[in-house]
């Protein structure tokens, strides 16, 4: 019986995963929740690591892991479907099966943040992978400092997650601070981009780590507003994104400069990548 | 409320406003003297896209939307603005006409100066015109800068 | 005129370093050795007018007498005067197509009732033996064992083949028209990953192999080739030949700190330079000896029933190699001329400790425009310089 975590013995060969459940979070995203089939043991991950979903006779993609880390029996993914694999996955139902492949990337630095604030600053389909580290935080909130999340979304309707939102503005640990590029009447939340919600966090920036997720745009310019408040670079974590074959560094596709985005990636210490980071076609 | 009351109550709140910070005391006080409390309840308009734009508003506290009307159902909101932030530059440059419709979101506090007051204050005095002109640069930038931003549409799927 | 010692078959064990001579004729016997072991034999041989890698069992297998001529663009064989076996440099075929088969089958799902099943991929290991291995390219196998074994993940089938591999170097006693392996450190002698190396000797008089075994087993199948001892002079005679190959180098690259000299040429105008002839075909990645970068193709037969996942080689000058939704990262020519060659020159030494490059010239050889990564590489270096004394 082959240990779900071994990925060392053929990291190329899937393994069956049952469907539990699809359930739709806006018009083109949806959550996928998997069992194992034949593993033992359920796939444990880190905050901010991914796998490589297969869909029978379509295709594979990575896709951040974005369950609770430390309930790793229920195996989530939440993703937008955009292409042939994510949409044939979309229209899976309970008993399908489908290949996981992981889990593979680096982690979210939720030791290192021990002691500091947090901001979490995401944007659109960023919200996901960095709902595990939230889930993280939240549960061991005595080791933190203050919580913030502060999320940018298209319209209103773009909102993932939102009633767990909702419940995560109850919580007295976590700042909660929503805002959409536009909306109609019916809002009464904040309309601007991402940025414009950080100059009203009160975070202390020699003592905040922060976690962005977002298109490069988004994460630039956050980027910016974040070294305008103080924060240093080294204390700023990003996640990226790159075309991915294999998953661990054998395929090449990911390359960003020296970096494999599988393997020294998905997240990335700001300072580390800088040099790489917004250069053009790079 | 008399004249004298007026000055007393508002010029401290002035003073402490983000958006004045650095401004010389006489010139602040130039200020005051163009300055009154105003308040909007939720859903009340501050004004309206097309009308006289004789002011600018400090927010105290809430938040109001600013929009237009679509040709898609109901307005769409291109912007809220909150405590602590400045709105309004219409009052600067001719026509003085507004281009949006503003209406609070929820009860919202603010300090109103007078526009047509302070056009003419700056014409007498550059100095204080300069620091009001390069603050609203400061504010003007950002809000380009955040327009870009809402322009290119980063969060669209792509396939 | 057979000099000193007497020959010896079967005779005292050989040892590692033993060096020892093997007439031209004896050769086959290596190649008769190597067979009886199991050994898939693999040598040059002539085909399609240029020298590849194929299944070898005979000495007139080899590319006897052939030598090649080489320059940007422009490769083609000539008839030497001798017959020199391995009178060649490099053809565009390297070794790692081999150890890191173009294409492969990963694994088979059925989608039968039980559900989706995954069948890991059996393949039969071959065991080969490389017949002609210069140095380059024991330098440019070691840098992809660097990739395939030495990680955290590693690939099991380059794996069993690379073990199961038995290396017959050969030093190179001329150089080509495009190599640079003295720049690069990487020859033109074979000093370590074979288990034997042959340096061939050849003139009016004589034509022999001075043979050094590399490692134990090497020294057990040289024991079974007629041989006798090496004398002074064909040792010397060998090494002066390996020598004097060091200096023929039909190419040079200057190494200094080029992966800084790269990473701070991000927008130098000479990338635009190279775009505009650069066709994007990958003729350079396709032969370099080091490129390794794969694809992973799914397919389904008509049923719907097996669906099958390959992998083959892959070419980083495609359009869509860095696609990910929205468009490519790299959708310039000049950004995809730029990857490879800072890959190759610059990104590759914080990967992987060492350059992805060689010196063994393939590139400027069959690229059908004829750039020069040497001549890319000087121009990016010398565009500094000029750019000093203006400033």
């Amino acid at each position: 019986m082959r240990d779900g975590n071994d990925m060392a013995a053929n990291p190329m060969l899937t393994h069956p995963y049952l469907v539990k459940s699809v359930q739709q979070e806006t018009y083109d995203t949806f959550t996928i929740e998997l069992e194992p089939k034949n593993e033992a043991r359920p796939l444990s991950f880190l905050p901010g690591q991914f796998n490589m979903l297969y869909v029978f006779g379509v295709g594979e993609v990575p896709i951040s892991i974005c369950g609770d880390p430390a309930k790793p029996e229920a195996l989530v993914h939440t993703t937008r479907a955009v292409g042939t694999v994510t949409k044939a996955m979309w229209k899976l139902r309970r008993g399908d099966l489908i290949g996981v492949r992981g889990p593979f990337g680096t982690s979210w630095p939720v030791e290192e943040a021990k002691g500091h604030d947090v901001a979490i600053v995401t944007g659109g389909i960023g919200l996901p992978p960095l709902r595990p580290s939230l889930y993280h935080l939240l549960s061991k909130k005595q080791d933190y400092g203050k919580l913030f999340l502060l999320y940018g979304a298209r319209t209103p309707e773009d909102i993932v997650y939102g009633r767990e939102i909702e419940q995560w503005r109850k919580r007295p640990e976590l700042s909660v601070d929503v805002t959409v590029d536009r909306a109609t009447g019916q809002w009464r939340g904040n309309v601007g981009v991402v940025t414009t919600l950080i100059p009203k966090a009160d975070f202390d920036p020699a003592n905040t780590i922060a976690m962005i997720v977002g298109p490069e745009i988004m994460m630039r310019f956050t980027i910016a507003e974040l070294q305008r408040r103080g924060v240093r670079d080294e204390n700023i974590y990003i996640s990226m994104e790159r075309n991915m074959k294999c998953g661990f560094g054998f395929c090449g596709h990911c390359q960003l400069g020296p970096f494999f985005v599988c393997k020294d990636g998905p997240v990335f210490r700001f300072d580390r990548i800088k040099p790489f980071f917004g250069k053009g076609e790079v | 409320m008399s004249e004298g009351k007026r000055m007393e109550t508002l010029e401290p709140i002035l003073a402490k406003h983000p958006f004045l910070k650095g401004l010389k005391p006489e010139h602040l006080k130039i200020l005051v003297g163009c300055a009154s409390n105003v308040r909007f309840n939720a859903g009340q308009f501050l004004f309206h896209e097309g009308e006289e734009a004789n002011e600018f508003y400090m927010i105290r506290e809430g938040k109001v939307a600013v929009q237009t009307q679509g040709a898609e159902r109901g307005p769409i909101i291109v912007q809220t603005i909150g405590e602590g932030e400045v709105l309004g530059w219409s009052w600067l440059i001719p026509p003085y006409r507004w281009r949006f419709d503003v209406k609070a979101l929820e009860l919202t506090r603010a300090i109103a100066l007078d526009g047509k007051c302070l056009r003419t204050k700056s014409e007498e005095d550059h100095d204080l015109g300069y620091q009001l002109l390069r603050r609203f640069a400061g504010i003007i930038v950002d809000r380009l800068e955040a327009t870009r931003l809402q322009l290119l549409d980063v969060y669209k799927a792509r396939s | 005129m057979v000099s000193g010692g007497h020959e010896i078959n079967g005779g005292p064990a050989l040892h590692i370093g033993d060096k020892v001579v093997l007439e031209r004729q004896h050769l086959q016997q290596l190649l008769d050795a190597l067979s009886k072991k199991g050994y898939r034999v693999l040598g040059p041989t002539v085909r399609d007018q240029a020298i590849v890698y194929d299944e070898v069992s005979s000495l007139k297998d080899l590319p006897s007498g052939w030598t090649d001529e080489q320059n940007a663009g422009t490769y083609h064989l000539k008839k030497r005067a001798d017959s020199a076996l391995f009178g060649y440099v490099v053809g565009p075929h390297s070794w790692k197509r081999f150890l890191l088969e173009p294409e492969a089958r990963l694994w088979q799902t059925k989608s039968a009732e039980m559900g989706l099943t995954t069948v890991g991929h059996k393949e039969e290991m071959p065991r080969f033996a490389f017949v002609g291995v210069r140095s380059c390219e024991l330098h440019a196998i070691a840098v992809q064992d660097k990739i395939f074994i030495a990680g955290e993940y590693v690939d099991e089938s380059y794996k069993s083949r690379r073990e199961s591999l038995f290396v017959v170097a050969v030093n190179c006693v001329q150089a080509g028209g495009t190599c640079f392996c003295t720049s690069m450190k990487t020859g033109p002698k074979a000093t370590s990953g074979f288990d034997l190396a042959v340096t061939e000797v050849v003139n009016t008089e004589r034509h022999y192999f001075l043979t050094e075994a590399g490692t134990k087993i090497g020294a057990s199948v040289l024991g079974e080739v007629t041989h006798r001892e090496a004398s002074e002079e064909e040792k010397a005679a060998a090494e002066g030949a390996v020598e004097k190959c060091s200096k023929q180098m039909g190419r040079t690259l200057n190494t200094a700190e080029i992966k800084e000299l790269l990473y701070r040429n991000y927008e130098n105008p000479r990338w635009e330079d190279a775009a505009s002839r650069c066709l994007t075909c990958g003729n350079c990645t396709m032969v370099c000896p080091t490129c390794f970068c794969t694809t992973v193709e799914d397919y389904t037969d008509l049923s719907g029933q097996l669906a099958e996942r390959r992998r083959r080689m892959d070419v980083c000058f495609t359009m869509d190699f860095s696609y990910i939704h929205g468009g490519s990262i790299r959708y310039s020519p000049r950004a995809r001329y730029r990857q490879w060659m800072t890959h190759k020159l610059a990104t590759w030494i914080d990967q992987f400790g060492v350059s992805g490059c060689v010196g063994c010239g393939r590139c400027i050889t069959w690229c059908p425009v004829a750039i020069d990564i040497t001549e890319e590489a000087r121009a990016i270096r010398e565009s500094e310089l000029s750019h000093k004394s203006v400033t």
